[in-house]
């Protein structure tokens, strides 16, 4: 019985949480243009450098690709990761944290009500970018594509969970954290390029960010001749790997949460604002 | 009473606070927020804590409220520790500050208060039902599809005193709630605390006030607290009968320079405030023996002050909160003798 109430709880936690961030696209248009037209910008530009050096037009799919998967990189750092200092800051942590419910029924919630409203973002770039630019695309396996997808998001959000129990202990200084991670990770993940051109080795620690292989893979199912020489490691690998790094994420998340929670509430920092 | 029957206890609850070493720039001065803090509140008590700003009275609710842990001692809100299980008291209560400014600004009244209503578990239906009734109790109603980033704080406020009572808490936690709220909007919200404590005879209220006549009006029993201190704690009657065997006088005067020199030499004053209101100074002075205001109409007139009413009246809480402590609860008050 108890657990049952438990249950209804923290899914109904989930979706009262998702709901702001549905709700929000449909009554702030402008991220039409904040979320859509200026991120095609920064993919123009590599477009037009790879077009300049006559590059095959699969890397104007890669670069597509990269930039819709860049609205989640953002989404997570700024609205998730960084996303209870904001609640600190409102006052809506304290009631989070007073109410019965679970952390990671609140951060489920943000993250799918910011997975909903990003997918929508990414599908608008690659609308428009494959449209503009007639990007090349042969799907090899849709099973296999959703499946790296969803493992992808599924990690992605397991680090971002993981990071926004950090912003319970500390504010401004995670902030910097989160400033710190932004453009390396654009670099390091192979946002504009296949990972594999900074070397095994690096790509390897930059595997750590589930983007990194989840765009890989997805370019090896999108781009599968092109990807043949520049894939960094087979899809079945990058496959298991993602499935890895989720459960790792999400377990941390979790105990992170507890601990950080405790620590905060000993030091007085749950409710401490403008820190 | 057993400890079984209490909503609330606190047996030596301690909090200090020690800054940063870099925020206290070398002087590591602690902060002592609570001090060795003995509470008992029965199951059905609207129970008020009285202090002025400062005193310890939010640290205890955010300790009551698992939002902080204490530094020393213990505290059991319905029966359980609140710091060895959190998770267990947060299923009990519910808490609302005055001043939140909590929600979120693209989402309407009614939407942000089921929004919240979901975090409790509440079936959708039954939380639309409460929300209508809620906000038509705090003069809402006509607001409940605008969104809040369009509210005063004043509504604001109203919207969050709503949510706390939405899920119909077994032990309310209310932090000044009526926090810069207008007066009729203060004086509805009372009324609505005051008939749900007499609809629901076994809930709690726990309210933190600065504001005298909100704990007098409404509280079973008071504490008073003053730097972390409980200072005492009865019935709003039973306090004030302490003073009972003084008498209190209220005096506006016109032309008073310095209020405190008036009492030089004058015998059988106990304790006086004194605050400027209106042009002139308003002064309340607790007299031994009645007789005594003689001697300060005298020392007014030698002041070269113009007396322009005098009242003798009822002890307040205020008057017992100057005796305890000696000095008044509104900020920029004196006191002396």
């Amino acid at each position: 019985m108890r657990r049952r109430t438990e249950w209804r709880i923290f899914w109904r936690t989930v979706v009262g949480r998702a709901y702001p961030r549905v709700i929000g696209l449909q009554r702030e248009r402008s991220w039409v243009f904040f979320d859509v037209a200026l991120p095609l910008l920064q993919v123009t530009a590599f477009v037009y450098i790879y077009r300049a050096i006559q590059a095959p037009p699969e890397f104007t799919g890669f670069v597509v690709l990269g930039g819709a998967m860049s609205a989640y990189w953002l989404n997570v750092l700024w609205s998730m990761a960084s996303q209870l200092y904001w609640e600190k800051e409102t006052g809506n942590l304290q009631l989070y944290i007073v109410a019965p419910t679970s952390r990671m029924a609140i951060l489920l919630g943000m993250a799918l009500g910011g997975i909903f409203a990003t997918t929508v973002r990414a599908l608008g770039v690659i609308a428009v970018g494959t449209l503009i630019f007639r990007v090349p695309m042969t799907v090899t396996s849709v099973p296999a594509l959703l499946a790296v997808f969803v493992l992808t998001l599924v990690a992605l959000y397991g680090l971002g969970m993981l990071m926004s129990s950090l912003f319970l202990l500390w504010g401004r200084e995670a902030w910097h954290l989160a400033n710190l991670l932004q453009e390396p990770v654009f670099l390091l993940s192979g946002f504009y390029f296949p990972v594999k051109a900074l070397g095994f080795a690096v790509a390897l620690v930059a595997s750590f960010i589930p983007i990194t292989l989840g765009l890989d893979a997805m370019r090896q199912l999108l781009f599968p001749q092109m990807m043949e020489g520049l894939k960094f490691l087979p899809v079945g690998y990058e496959l298991a790997a993602l499935s890895v790094l989720g459960i790792v994420f999400l377990a941390l998340a979790h105990q992170a949460l507890r601990f950080f929670e405790d620590l905060a509430r000993r030091e007085g920092r749950l409710t401490l604002r403008g820190q | 009473m057993s400890w079984e029957e209490l909503s609330i206890r606190t047996e030596g609850l301690t909090r200090v606070f020690r800054p940063k070493r870099r925020e206290a720039r070398g002087q590591r001065r602690e902060i002592v927020a609570l001090d060795r803090v003995n509470l008992a509140v029965e199951r059905g008590e609207l129970f008020g804590v009285l202090g002025p700003n400062g005193a310890g009275k939010t640290t205890l609710i955010k300790i009551l409220a698992t939002l902080l842990a204490p530094t020393s001692g213990r505290a059991w809100v319905a029966g359980v520790d609140v710091s060895e299980n959190p998770w267990e008291v947060r299923r009990h209560i519910n808490m609302v500050s005055g001043g939140e400014s909590s929600g979120y600004g693209l989402l309407t009244v009614e939407e942000n208060l089921w929004m919240f209503s979901q975090f409790y578990g509440m079936q959708s239906g039954e939380a639309k039902r409460r929300i209508k009734e809620l906000l038509e109790v705090v003069g809402l109603a006509d607001r409940a599809r605008t969104k809040i980033y369009h509210l005063s704080t004043g509504m604001r406020q109203k919207m969050n005193f709503a949510r706390g009572f939405l899920t119909d808490p077994e032990i309310l936690f209310l932090d000044e709630p009526t926090l810069g709220l207008d007066v009729q909007t203060a004086r509805t919200l009372r009324a609505y605390i005051r008939d749900w404590m007499d609809r629901h005879p076994d809930r709690t209220i726990l309210l933190t006030t600065h504001y005298m006549y909100e704990a007098d009006e409404l509280c079973d029993r008071v504490a008073i607290i003053d730097r972390g201190k409980v200072l005492a704690c009865d019935t709003p009657a039973a306090l004030k009968r302490t003073l009972q065997r003084e008498a209190i006088f209220r005096l506006r005067v016109a032309a008073l320079a310095d209020p405190k020199a008036l009492f030089q030499g004058v015998t059988g004053v106990h304790r006086f405030t004194h605050a400027a209101r209106d042009g002139c100074v308003e002064l309340d002075v607790v007299l031994g023996d009645e007789n005594a205001i003689l001697a300060v109409l005298g020392g007014i007139q030698r002041a070269g002050g113009q007396l322009l009413s005098l009242e003798k009246r009822e002890p307040t809480l205020e008057d017992v909160f100057v005796r305890l402590v000696g000095r008044g609860l509104g900020s920029g008050e004196g006191a002396g003798a």
